[in-house]
């Protein structure tokens, strides 16, 4: 019976720290957290309205989420899932980037055509830069000197200086830029343009284009293939690129910047995070209402669990 | 024992030299079911919709979709060309040949639906291999698994042609076997669609897919590709096969089928 239990206790000590990847679901005003040795949703947790963005901070005590709805970016207790505090967010954040010294929030405020940036620790807002009409994608290079942000209607990435709190250039993309990532230990700044079906790679030092990434999915109308969220995988080597309604991933490579391979996951993929040696990747297909688990390796989708409606922005937890 | 060795030998080496002959029969039953899985199923990707059901976990491309069902195509195909040459064999005299051997009737039928099935294996394997080529695969420890619902469902579809031919007299009937065993057989189960599309346009052509053998035989080797048993199936198949090989049995009966000729 002693051995039962002890048994007992093991099992459940070893299913209690099993890594997760968050989900945001924008419909549901909810948070599906999801059990990677089961991949299976283990909780469900409310959160303001419409959550989207969702990122953890450097040791992971604390979850920022942004409830564009609420107009407030909610800090998280990611054990007890209870909202700790807001954040002064400005109006409708919809995504937002930690800064590396895992203390200035770089939020994109939609409705407004600015960036807020927040400190929290002293929960105050440290600048508002006005950017282009809908901001959207935001991304902090790894020296955390530059910051973007990118405005859907503008269709440009705005180039922030950190130091400053200013811009400092303005560069042209295609039409509805959604994601920017800073990429090869920041010398080079991607941006998925969704309408424009492109992703635009530029150069960090000069913000020079110097390359043009095009999708084309067999069987699938051009118009549907609308790149979003994207990820590298280790070592920068590949990019996987979420391709929204054309309902599958793009795999590129991050050296000749050709698509090497597609992968159907599920409807309108949107954004995706990696566990934590970047072997799985796991994709939120808002329509479809799932999240997809690929192997990177073999580029294939394995599993797809159900989560709420709508999911949005993915984010990993490790428990170990 | 020896004689059922010698007998047995006889009958599925002369099936399988019958087979390789035939090259062109062998390139037809590749050809077929790549037709309709690189040009029918490129034009149909958005057909099966989004839904992911057993034994799939997640979303699969149509081309995937249709592995299963074609390879109970070429098990179906395979199943009635060789109920064909039976009832060649009848019309050019050979088959008196085989049936005088000095052995049960239900031995020499099952000798000959053995030969037939290995051959329709080979098919599905060489059928399967191209279609690997092509980036349409399944899990590697899936082809293995596939091996006994593959000569399962082969055998219950041996067995059908060949209770059909028993009951056919002349070569130019197998048309008619054509049209109205081969295309309701196969247009009516899960090999194209799966059910749950077909219960969205007619509950009524759902309960028939649901109650074709083939629709069985079909879901046992898609299960069986993934690793898994869909019991209900492979139980379904093997009764099935039971049935038909005894009307085969029945049918080529001396006091019974042969009699009426």
């Amino acid at each position: 019976m002693i051995r039962l239990s002890l048994l007992a206790s093991l099992f459940l000590s070893t299913s209690a720290v099993a890594d997760e990847i968050w989900v945001t679901n924008e419909k549901d005003d909810t948070i599906s957290v999801i059990d990677l040795d089961s991949f299976e949703v283990t909780r469900t947790i409310q959160t303001g309205e419409r959550p989207r963005g969702i990122t953890f901070s450097k040791d992971y005590s604390v979850v920022y989420i942004c409830a564009s709805d609420s107009d407030a970016v909610q800090v998280m207790d990611p054990e007890t899932g209870e909202i700790l505090y807001d954040l002064p967010s400005g109006e409708d954040p919809e995504q937002f980037v930690l800064h590396p010294d895992d203390r200035h929030l770089y939020i994109a405020n939609e409705d407004d055509a600015i960036t807020t940036v927040v400190d929290t620790k002293t929960r105050t807002v440290v600048a508002q830069i006005d950017v282009g009409i809908e901001p959207e994608g935001m991304a902090v290079s790894p020296d955390g000197k530059i910051a973007i942000t990118t405005s859907e209607t503008t269709n440009m990435a705005h180039w922030i200086d950190t130091e400053t709190q200013e811009l400092f250039a303005n560069t042209l993309v295609d039409s509805r830029p959604r994601h920017a990532e800073f990429v090869k230990d920041g010398t080079e700044l991607w941006v998925s343009s969704e309408i424009g079906g492109t992703i635009s790679v530029f150069d960090v030092a000069t913000q020079a284009e110097k390359a043009k990434i095009e999708f084309k999915v067999k069987g699938v109308h051009p118009d549907r293939v609308q790149p979003v969220g994207f990820e590298l995988t280790a070592g920068d080597t590949h990019a996987f690129v979420a391709l929204g309604p054309a309902n599958h991933l793009a795999v590129i490579n991050a050296e000749t910047y050709e698509v090497e391979d597609y992968i159907l996951v599920g409807r309108r993929v949107w954004h995706m995070a990696f566990n934590a040696d970047r072997s799985k990747l796991y994709t939120t297909n808002g329509v479809s209402g799932d999240v997809t688990m690929v192997d990177v390796a073999s580029r294939k989708a394995e599993k797809t669990v159900k989560v709420g409606r709508f999911p949005w922005g993915a984010a990993f937890r490790p428990t170990n | 024992m020896n004689h059922y060795y010698t007998a047995f030998k006889a009958i599925a080496l002369r099936e399988m030299l019958r087979f390789l002959q035939q090259r062109e029969r062998f390139l037809a039953a590749l050809v077929r079911p790549l037709v309709w899985l690189l040009v029918f199923a490129a034009g149909f990707r958005a057909a099966l919709g989004l839904s992911i059901t057993p034994p799939y976990e997640t979303y699969i491309t149509y081309e995937t979709y249709i592995v299963p069902g074609l390879c109970g195509m070429i098990l179906l195909f395979n199943g009635m060309q060789s109920s064909l040459s039976l009832v060649y064999d009848r019309e050019m005299g050979s088959m008196r040949l085989l049936l005088t051997a000095p052995l049960p009737r239900w031995f020499l039928l099952f000798s000959k639906l053995c030969g037939a099935t290995f051959i329709g294996l080979l098919q599905c394997y060489a059928f399967l291999s191209i279609a690997g080529a092509f980036g349409i695969s399944m899990p590697t420890v899936g082809y293995l698994a596939a091996l006994p619902a593959l000569l399962l469902a082969g055998i219950m579809l041996g067995a059908l042609g060949l209770a059909l031919s028993s009951f056919i007299k002349q070569l130019e009937n197998f048309a008619g076997v054509m049209n109205f065993v081969i295309f309701p057989m196969f247009f009516l189960s899960s090999a194209l669609y799966p059910l749950w599309k077909m219960a969205e346009s007619s509950e009524l052509l759902h309960d028939i897919c649901a109650l074709n053998p083939f629709t069985h035989a079909v879901e046992l080797i898609r299960f069986a590709l993934y690793a898994e048993i869909n019991l209900m199936a492979a139980v379904s198949v093997f009764l099935t096969a039971i049935v038909f090989l005894s009307i085969a049995i029945w049918g080529y009966d001396p006091s019974r089928g042969m009699k009426r000729k």
